[in-house]
Order: structure tokens, then C-alpha cells, then sequence
């Protein structure tokens, strides 16, 4: 009897989950379902689920008329390299946070957290003149600085707590054995760090992946990444439905695959190890 | 424990991060507390300094100020409720036995790696059009007249799409807690014959007190900064212009630098009353 009740309960839940599962999952189902439809199946009254001519046209469309590739090559250098910086700076700074603690470390690591309240908008036209006094508006190199800059806060609160999960005594017991800093680092702490610095990555590109102020603002056409090639397909000329669906699916695929692979350690890495 | 040694290594492998911090925070507020005091209108030509705080007496006095600041409070307050709510609940649902966990589990998430820019696109147009949008279909297969979501409700909307992409993450989060809740104390509970609705009233909420303070903050973070998503939709009409939104109109379309920074100076200041709010709560979760 107890056990029918459960298996009752199961199938309800069952049906629960993967009704609102599916419901939230839809808009981008339909995305990827219309980016094969042709103009005219995509804005068809009643609106067709599967059964109509799969092309693959739109994609070609969108990739001659706006280069494609270009965005997409800038979102992955932007992205990347703003990564690479960004963690180049972050490990020592939250190694030395996590390992030597002094008495102001809680402070440094809260002021930290605090510039990430500044609003962009607060200083947009500064940096924006920065960029063009510098010679740099509309180039990789400001956008991935900048980019490193807005994440920095956040990595280094990550990092500081994956580091901090590591058991001092096995330092110790390096360093009673005579390890040099650098040998202590290079055998011992980067092994036990990789896992935490790879999240850290991950979550790091996916931030900067998304990112849209900025890059809608600091970008016109050499530099541009991915969220501005969208952006582009706002203007009212025309509704492509079928178009506008395959842009996006393409811009959204990479990134939507890896946060699966990863979406484990995304947890723990968003919020800073309070809440296992 | 520590040695001279290692303090002062430590302190040198710091500065890097605490030095471009220091830069990226001080170099442009400083500039903008600068160009708040200007009368500075690039477009005529206009570059007056002092005026003392006239642009902030103008910001603060107009209309659009205390609409924006309401609109960004009902925008993230709706934000926030919505996702709250429905992640407790949502995460409640997964946490049940139920087949194709995993694969439910990668549905719910995935809105979370979309890009703003794309789901405010994706929406307005496929779901909220009032022609071709699936929504009028829908309103017309019931006989009703098809809404023209952006234009009639336009907050409601995008509050709607800004849910959406962050319901995943607060739905991750609080599933990660509600799986770490002991199912001995829960049955204990049930057998004491307390309800459903008492248990969760009085061990599930409290074990996840921690786990939706954090996604309060960190949503608190990136929604009061919210822009794409209102660039895309509505371009700040129909009453959906949050405060950032403002002061971008001002800075960047109306070129009126001085007005705009000091706007920029006021959403500083607030987003950071707001800020040390949630700060002490964190801090204090954080230390046990």
C-alpha cells in the first residue's frame, strides 16, 4: 500500500517536473525549431510544431549577410583573454588571501566584492573617454580589460573559497620538509587548485560571453562580439523570424553546451562556497 | 604560523589585483564626480565648469528621476520575488523521486547561459508580437484579443524575460540546499504529524535562509544593472526606464555628460546603500 502511494506520488511528480521543465526549456526549443523553418513556416498561422521542410538556409543567410564567424571570433578572443588575464591576476591574489590571512583580509576581500556594486552606467563616459584618448575604442584589448575588470571581484571570491577548502596541513608538512614557495606551489597547491581555477574559468567565460553593456558600448564593428551581432537584428526593418532564430541559436550554442558540462561546479563557484 | 617572509610575498602577489581594482574604481568615479559639477554638452559645444550642484538639483527634481527609481525598484523587487519564490518551489519539485531527474534538471538551467540580448530578442519578437508573436496565437485560439505585451504591459514583460533567465540560477542554488536539508529530520517531523505546510514552514525555509540570501545578493548584483534586456524591448519607453537606464539616455543619447554623471554619482550612491545592506547579512553568513 505504502509503496503505491509513492509511486503514485513519483508519476505526479514525474509529470510536474517535465511539464514545467519543458515549459521553462520551450522559448529556446522553438528558437532552435523555427531557425529551420523557412520565412514563411516561421510566422504560419496556426504555427507548425515539426512537420515542415527542415532548411538550413537561414544559417547560410545570416552568415553572408553579417560575417558571422568575425562575431564569433571576437566573442571566443574577448571572452578568453579576459579569462586568461583575469585569473593571471586573481590566483596570487586569492592564494595570498586564502594562505596568509592577516588581519584585514576579510575587509580587502568584502571592498572587493564592493566595487562589483558600482554601477557600470556610473562611469561609462569616463572609460569611454579613456578608450579614445588611449586609442583603444572598439578593440579587443579594452573590451577584454574591461571585461577582466568587471569580473575580477567575482573570481577572486571564488577562488578564494576553493582555496581555502584545501587542508593547511598538508602545507605545513611541505614546508617542514623544506619546500621552497615555488616548489610548495608548483607541487602541492596547484594540483589540489585545478579543479577550483577550472569552474572559476568556466564561470568566468560564460559572464563574459553574455555580457552586453559593455560591449554594446564600447564596440562598433572590428570588435564586436557576439552580443552586438545580435543586438543588430533589433531593428524593426523586417521581422525575420527564421534569421533572427538561427543568429541566435548560433550565438547561444557554445555557450549553452559548455554551462552543461559544467553546471556541477557552477554551484558551489556562484556562491562562494555558502551553500553546499 | 605565518613568517615575515610569507606576509610579504603574500602582500606583493595581492597588489596586482588590489592595485587595478583601486584604478578601475577611483580613475572614472573620480572623473564622473568631475563632470557632475560641469555643464558639459559635448554635441553644442558647451564645456562649463562649477556650476556647483545644479545638475544634481536638476536630476533629483525631475520627474523621470523618482519614476526611475520606482520603476528599478518594482523591476528587481518583481525580479526577486518571482525567482524566490518559484526556485523554493521549483527546487522543491526536483528534489522529489521523479524519472529523468538529470534531464529535467539541464531544462530548467539552460535559460541561465542565454545570452540578455538574445532572450529579450527571442521573446519580444516570436513570443510577444502582437501579429506573429506565439502568445496572439494562442490569445486568438481562446477568442480573446491578442495582447501587445510590450506597449499595454510593458514592466510586466520584461520582468517576465528577466525572470526567466534567472529563475535557473536561483532554482540551482536552492536545489543544491534543499539536497543538503537531512531527511531524518523531516521524517521525524512527519511522524510527530506535522503537516507539509508547518514542515516547511519551520525546518525547510530556515535551512534555506542562507542559500536565498545569496541568491539575493547576487541577483541584487547584476539586476540593478539591468540593460539589455530594456535596449532590446523597449529602449526605456512605456515606463520601463530604470535608473542605469536614465542616466545612459542622458550620457550617451541626449549627450548631456554633466546631468548624466551626476545621475551617475546618485545610482553609485544608492546601489551602494543598497549594497551594504546586503553586505552585513552576507558578511555575518559567511563568518560561521
Amino acid at each position: 500500500m505504502a509503496r503505491a502511494v509513492t509511486t503514485q506520488r513519483k508519476i505526479v511528480a514525474t509529470a510536474a517536473a517535465w511539464i514545467i521543465g519543458l515549459a521553462i526549456f520551450f522559448p529556446i526549443l522553438w528558437t532552435v525549431l523555427t531557425s529551420f523553418k523557412t520565412e514563411a513556416q516561421a510566422i504560419a498561422d496556426p504555427p507548425v510544431w515539426f512537420g515542415f521542410d527542415w532548411t538550413l538556409e537561414n544559417y547560410s543567410v545570416v552568415q553572408e549577410r553579417s560575417n558571422y564567424f568575425r562575431f564569433l571570433m571576437n566573442s571566443v578572443i574577448i571572452a578568453v583573454g579576459s579569462t586568461v588575464l583575469g585569473l593571471l591576476i586573481a590566483i596570487p591574489s586569492a592564494w595570498s588571501m586564502a594562505f596568509v590571512p592577516g588581519k584585514r583580509t576579510k575587509d580587502v576581500l568584502m571592498w572587493m566584492l564592493s566595487t562589483k556594486m558600482l554601477p557600470a552606467v556610473g562611469v561609462l563616459f569616463p572609460i569611454v573617454l579613456i578608450a579614445r584618448f588611449l586609442d583603444l575604442y572598439d578593440t579587443h584589448i579594452l573590451l577584454i580589460v574591461v571585461l577582466m575588470l568587471m569580473n575580477l571581484p567575482i573570481i577572486i571570491w571564488m577562488l578564494y573559497t576553493y582555496f581555502k577548502e584545501i587542508p593547511v596541513d598538508i602545507l605545513e608538512a611541505a614546508r617542514m620538509d623544506g619546500a621552497s614557495l615555488r616548489s610548495e606551489i608548483i607541487y602541492v597547491l596547484t594540483p589540489m587548485a585545478l579543479p577550483g581555477i577550472a569552474s572559476t574559468m568556466l564561470l568566468n567565460i560564460i559572464l563574459a560571453w553574455n555580457e552586453a553593456f559593455w560591449t554594446l558600448n564600447l564596440t562598433t564593428t572590428k570588435a564586436a562580439p557576439l552580443t552586438a551581432f545580435i543586438a543588430s537584428y533589433s531593428s524593426p526593418e523586417g521581422l525575420f523570424y527564421a534569421k533572427l532564430s538561427a543568429a541566435s541559436t548560433m550565438a547561444i550554442a557554445p555557450i549553452l553546451i559548455m554551462g552543461w558540462f559544467s553546471q556541477k561546479q557552477l554551484v558551489r563557484g556562484l556562491t562562494f562556497g555558502a551553500v553546499k | 604560523m605565518a613568517t615575515q617572509h610569507s606576509r610579504a610575498a603574500a602582500r606583493l602577489m595581492n597588489a596586482p589585483a588590489v592595485f587595478v581594482l583601486l584604478v578601475w574604481m577611483l580613475i572614472p568615479l573620480c572623473m564622473t564626480i568631475y563632470f557632475s559639477f560641469m555643464d558639459y554638452r559635448p554635441l553644442r559645444g558647451v564645456a562649463d565648469c562649477c556650476v556647483g550642484f545644479e545638475n544634481y538639483e536638476r536630476f533629483v527634481t525631475s520627474s523621470s528621476f523618482l519614476s526611475s527609481v520606482g520603476t528599478t525598484l518594482l523591476m528587481v523587487g518583481g525580479i526577486l520575488a518571482i525567482t524566490v519564490i518559484g526556485g523554493v518551489l521549483l527546487a522543491l519539485l526536483l528534489d522529489q523521486p521523479i524519472w529523468g531527474q538529470g534531464i529535467v534538471r539541464i531544462l530548467v538551467i539552460a535559460p541561465f547561459f542565454v545570452m540578455p540580448t538574445v532572450s529579450a530578442l527571442v521573446w519580444k519578437n516570436m513570443f510577444m508580437n502582437p501579429v506573429n508573436g506565439l502568445f496572439a496565437y494562442l490569445w486568438k485560439f481562446f477568442g480573446a484579443t491578442p495582447i501587445d505585451w510590450l506597449s499595454e504591459l510593458p514592466l510586466f514583460s520584461i520582468i517576465w524575460i528577466v525572470s526567466w533567465q534567472w529563475l535557473p540560477f536561483a532554482t540551482l542554488i536552492l536545489l543544491t540546499a534543499v539536497q543538503s536539508l537531512s531527511s531524518e529530520q523531516l521524517e521525524a517531523a512527519e511522524m510527530d504529524g506535522a503537516s507539509a505546510l508547518s514542515r516547511f514552514y519551520y525546518i525547510i525555509l530556515p535551512h534555506l535562509g542562507r542559500a536565498i540570501t545569496v541568491v539575493i545578493l547576487i541577483q541584487t548584483i547584476f539586476l540593478l544593472s539591468i540593460f539589455a534586456e530594456i535596449f532590446v524591448t523597449t529602449n526605456g519607453a512605456f515606463g520601463t526606464r530604470t535608473l542605469t537606464y536614465l542616466v545612459y539616455q542622458r550620457v550617451l543619447e541626449s549627450q548631456n555628460i554633466g546631468l548624466g554623471s551626476a545621475g551617475g554619482i546618485l545610482a553609485v550612491i544608492l546601489a551602494n546603500i543598497v549594497a551594504i545592506f546586503l553586505m552585513r547579512i552576507v558578511g555575518k553568513n559567511l563568518d560561521n
